[in-house]
C-alpha cells in the first residue's frame, strides 16, 4: 500500500498534471503517489516514461501546472521558484545517472558543494567537525578512502568511484530525501549490489528516505517497496 | 567559496581559449587605447611645435598648408614671397620681429632652412622655451650651418664636420650644391619638434649657393667659386615665409588683415593656432574613423568571447545541471557565467592596457625618431578609464546572452544531465 501507515508521509503528490515548456504533447498525471519516512522506494518503468520528469517535479526542478506536490509538509508546487532551489538545497540529495560530477573539482569540492546552497546541512554537518572532516568520513563509509582520493580531481575516477563521489555529495548534510536517477545503471551488476548496499547502510544512518527510478525491476527485492510508474502516473502523447 | 573556486577551475580547464579570447580582447583594448594615445600625443606635439609667434605670413594659400610647409616641413610652398614685401611688413609699426624663412633645398632627406639670426631668438616651441645648443655656436659665416638633434644623431655629424647641400627635397638628390660645402657650426638640443630635423643656414648662404644658378638648374661654365660668392650682394630676392610678433598681440586682427590686403602681391597671414583648429578639424574625419574602426574590432573581440562561452555551453550543460540539483538558483548560474565573461574582459582590458604601456616604453625612442612624434608616457587619462570601464561592463553584459540561454536550457534539462 502506498504511504505506510507506520510513517509520516514524507511526499504528498496529488491531481498532479505536468508539460514541459515548449514540449505540450508530453503529458504526465499522477493522481496519487505517497512516501513515507524511512522508506526505500524504487520506481520502475521503460525509459522514456517519465521517470525523470516525475524526479524533477519531487526536487522542484520543475514545477507541475496543476495538482499539489507536499514534500515534510509543504506544497512545494506553490512555491516560487527561488524558493524551491533553497528547499531543495536543503532537503534534498540528487544522484544522477552519471555525469554526477564537475570534472575539474577535486573530489573534496564536489562533496561540499550542496553546503555551499545550504545552511541547514551546514548546521547538520558543524555538529560533529568540520565539513572537510565530514567528506572524508563518508567517502571512507562509501569505499573511497584516504586523503589522496580526496585530493584527486573528479574526472581522474572510475566510473563506480564517481557514483559514490556522487552518494556522499547527495548525502552530506544529512538531507532528508536522497534522490536517485538510475545511480547504478553504468555499473557491472556485482558493483550495483555493493553501491547500492553502501547507499542504504548510510541512508538508514542518516534517518533519510530514498526515492530511486530504474527501469531494472531485478532490484526490487532490495527496496522497501517497489512501485511501477504505470501504476501511479498517466503518460498523455497527445495533443495538449 | 567552493562555487566561486570550481567556476575558476572550470576556466582553467578551458584555458586555451579562455586564453585566446583575452588575449583578443586585449589586443583590441590596444588598439582602441593606442589610437587615443597616438591621437592625442599628435596633437600634443603638433601644438607644442610653434608658440610666441603671432601671425605666419607666406604667399597666398590656404591658412592649413601655410602652416604645414612653414613650421612643420610637410608639403611644398606654391609660391615665394619677394623680399620687398617681406621688409615692408617688418617695418609695419605693430610688427616687433619677424623671422623669415627660405625652403626647398635639403641635405641627405633633411630639410634645409634658411633664415636669419632671429630664428634662434624668436622660435619658441612647448610653452616659451627657446632652442639651446648641445654643442658649437649659431652660424657667423656664410657658409657654416646649425643642425637639428636627430640630423646629427642620424647622420653622426659633429662640429667642424662638412656637408653638402642638395638641391630639392628628395633623399637623394640629382643635382647638389657640391661646389660649395657647409661647415656645421652648431648643434641643437633635441626639441620634439621638426628643427630637430632640420638644417639650419643663413638666408645669405641660401642665396650663395643660388648665385650661379638659373632657373633651378646650375648654368653651365658660369660656375662662381665660393671664396668669389662672398663678396657679392646676397640679400634674397624672396623668401618662402615669415614669422611674425607684434609689439601687441591686440593688434593681430589689424596686421592680419593688412597683410591680406596686402596691395603688391597676394599674400596670407595665418594665425598659428587658428589654423591648428583648421587642422584638427580636417584630421577630425580621419580620427574619427580610426576610432571607430578600434571600436568595432573592441566589440569584435568581445563577440569572439561570447562565442567561446556559447562554443563551451554544451559541455557545460553538466555543470549546470549538477548546480541546478544542489540547489544552485538561476541567478547562481546567470551570475556565474556572466561574471565569467566579465573577469574574461576585465583580463582583456588590463592586459591590453600593460601592453600598451609596455610597447610605448620601447617603442617611443624609435617613433619619435622616426615620425618626430613624441608620445608621453603618462597614466591613463580620465577618458581612457571610461572607455576601460565601458568595454568591461560591455563584456558582461554581452556573457548575459550566453547566461540566460544556459539558464533556459538548465531549465529545460531538468533531471537529465545531457552531454
Amino acid at each position: 500500500m502506498p504511504g505506510d501507515a507506520a510513517g509520516t508521509p514524507v511526499v504528498a503528490m496529488g491531481a498532479v498534471r505536468f508539460t514541459w515548456p515548449g514540449k505540450p504533447r508530453f503529458s504526465l498525471s499522477i493522481d496519487r503517489f505517497d512516501v513515507a519516512k524511512g522508506e526505500r522506494v524504487l520506481l520502475v518503468g521503460p525509459s522514456g516514461g517519465g521517470k525523470s520528469t516525475l524526479l524533477s517535479l519531487l526536487a522542484g526542478i520543475v514545477s507541475p501546472q496543476t495538482g499539489h506536490i507536499d514534500v515534510l509538509g509543504t506544497n512545494i508546487a506553490k512555491l516560487p521558484g527561488a524558493a524551491r532551489d533553497r528547499f531543495r538545497a536543503e532537503h534534498f540529495g540528487i544522484i544522477f545517472q552519471m555525469f554526477n560530477l564537475l570534472p575539474y573539482g577535486t573530489v573534496t569540492d564536489n562533496v561540499l558543494l550542496p553546503l555551499s546552497f545550504s545552511q541547514q546541512r551546514r548546521a547538520n554537518v558543524a555538529v560533529n567537525g568540520t565539513a572537510a572532516d565530514e567528506a572524508a568520513r563518508l567517502l571512507q563509509r562509501l569505499g573511497l578512502p584516504g586523503d589522496e582520493i580526496a585530493r584527486h580531481r573528479a574526472s581522474s575516477l572510475s566510473v563506480g568511484q564517481q557514483q559514490r563521489v556522487a552518494a556522499a555529495r547527495a548525502l552530506i548534510g544529512r538531507p532528508e530525501i536522497i534522490v536517485a536517477d538510475e545511480p547504478t545503471s553504468s555499473l557491472d551488476r556485482a558493483r550495483q549490489k555493493e553501491f547500492l548496499d553502501l547507499l542504504f547502510e548510510e541512508i538508514e544512518a542518516a534517518g533519510a528516505t530514498l526515492i530511486m527510478v530504474s527501469h531494472d525491476e531485478a532490484l526490487a527485492g532490495l527496496f522497501t517497496r517497489c512501485v511501477r510508474l504505470d501504476d501511479i502516473a498517466k503518460i498523455g502523447w497527445g495533443a495538449a | 567559496m567552493i562555487v566561486l573556486r570550481l567556476a575558476l577551475q572550470s576556466l582553467s580547464a578551458r584555458w586555451l581559449t579562455a586564453l585566446l579570447s583575452v588575449l583578443a580582447i586585449a589586443f583590441s583594448v590596444m588598439l582602441l587605447l593606442g589610437v587615443e594615445k597616438v591621437r592625442n600625443g599628435a596633437r600634443q606635439s603638433f601644438a607644442d611645435t610653434i608658440s610666441g609667434t603671432d601671425l605666419i605670413v607666406g604667399a597666398r594659400s590656404g591658412g592649413v598648408q601655410l602652416l604645414l610647409y612653414s613650421v612643420f616641413r610637410i608639403g611644398n610652398a606654391t609660391n615665394n614671397m619677394t623680399w620687398q614685401s617681406a621688409r615692408e611688413i617688418a617695418a609695419l609699426p605693430e610688427v616687433a620681429w619677424t623671422v623669415p624663412m627660405s625652403l626647398g633645398d635639403s641635405h641627405r632627406g633633411f630639410r634645409v632652412l634658411g633664415t636669419t639670426a632671429g630664428f634662434f631668438t624668436h622660435y619658441r616651441f612647448r610653452g616659451d622655451q627657446k632652442l639651446v645648443l648641445s654643442a658649437g655656436a649659431e652660424f657667423s659665416d656664410v657658409f657654416e650651418a646649425v643642425i637639428g638633434a636627430d640630423v646629427a644623431a642620424a647622420l653622426g655629424y659633429e662640429i667642424g664636420d662638412s656637408i653638402v647641400i642638395g638641391h630639392g627635397l628628395g633623399s637623394v638628390s640629382f643635382i647638389d650644391h657640391g661646389d660649395k660645402p657647409f661647415r656645421v657650426a652648431g648643434i641643437l638640443q633635441k626639441t620634439g619638434t621638426p628643427v630637430d630635423r632640420a638644417v639650419i643656414v643663413g638666408l645669405e648662404a641660401i642665396e650663395a649657393i643660388h648665385v650661379d644658378w638659373q632657373q633651378g638648374a646650375p648654368v653651365p661654365g658660369q660656375g662662381v667659386s665660393a671664396e668669389d660668392v662672398r663678396k657679392m650682394n646676397l640679400t634674397p630676392q624672396s623668401v618662402t615665409a615669415m614669422l611674425v610678433g607684434l609689439k601687441s598681440r591686440l593688434a593681430v586682427f589689424r596686421v592680419q588683415r593688412a597683410v591680406n590686403e596686402y596691395a603688391a602681391e597676394p599674400l596670407s597671414a595665418i594665425l598659428p593656432g587658428a589654423a591648428l583648429q583648421e587642422l584638427w578639424g580636417l584630421v577630425g574625419i580621419a580620427e574619427t574613423a580610426l576610432a571607430v574602426v578600434s571600436a568595432m574590432v573592441v566589440v569584435t573581440a568581445i563577440l569572439g568571447m561570447v562565442t567561446m562561452i556559447l562554443t563551451t555551453l554544451n559541455e557545460r550543460r553538466r555543470e549546470m545541471a549538477i548546480l541546478r540539483s544542489v540547489g544552485a538558483r538561476p541567478a547562481t548560474v546567470l551570475g556565474l557565467l556572466a561574471t565569467e565573461a566579465g573577469v574574461l574582459t576585465l583580463a582583456g582590458a588590463v592586459l591590453g592596457t600593460g601592453l600598451l604601456y609596455a610597447v610605448l616604453a620601447t617603442a617611443r625612442p624609435l617613433i619619435d625618431r622616426a615620425y618626430g612624434l613624441s608620445l608621453p608616457l603618462t597614466a591613463p587619462t580620465s577618458f581612457e578609464l571610461t572607455t576601460l570601464s565601458g568595454i568591461v561592463v560591455a563584456g558582461f553584459v554581452a556573457g548575459l546572452g550566453p547566461a540566460f540561454l544556459a539558464y533556459r536550457r538548465s531549465l529545460a534539462d531538468g533531471m537529465t544531465v545531457r552531454v
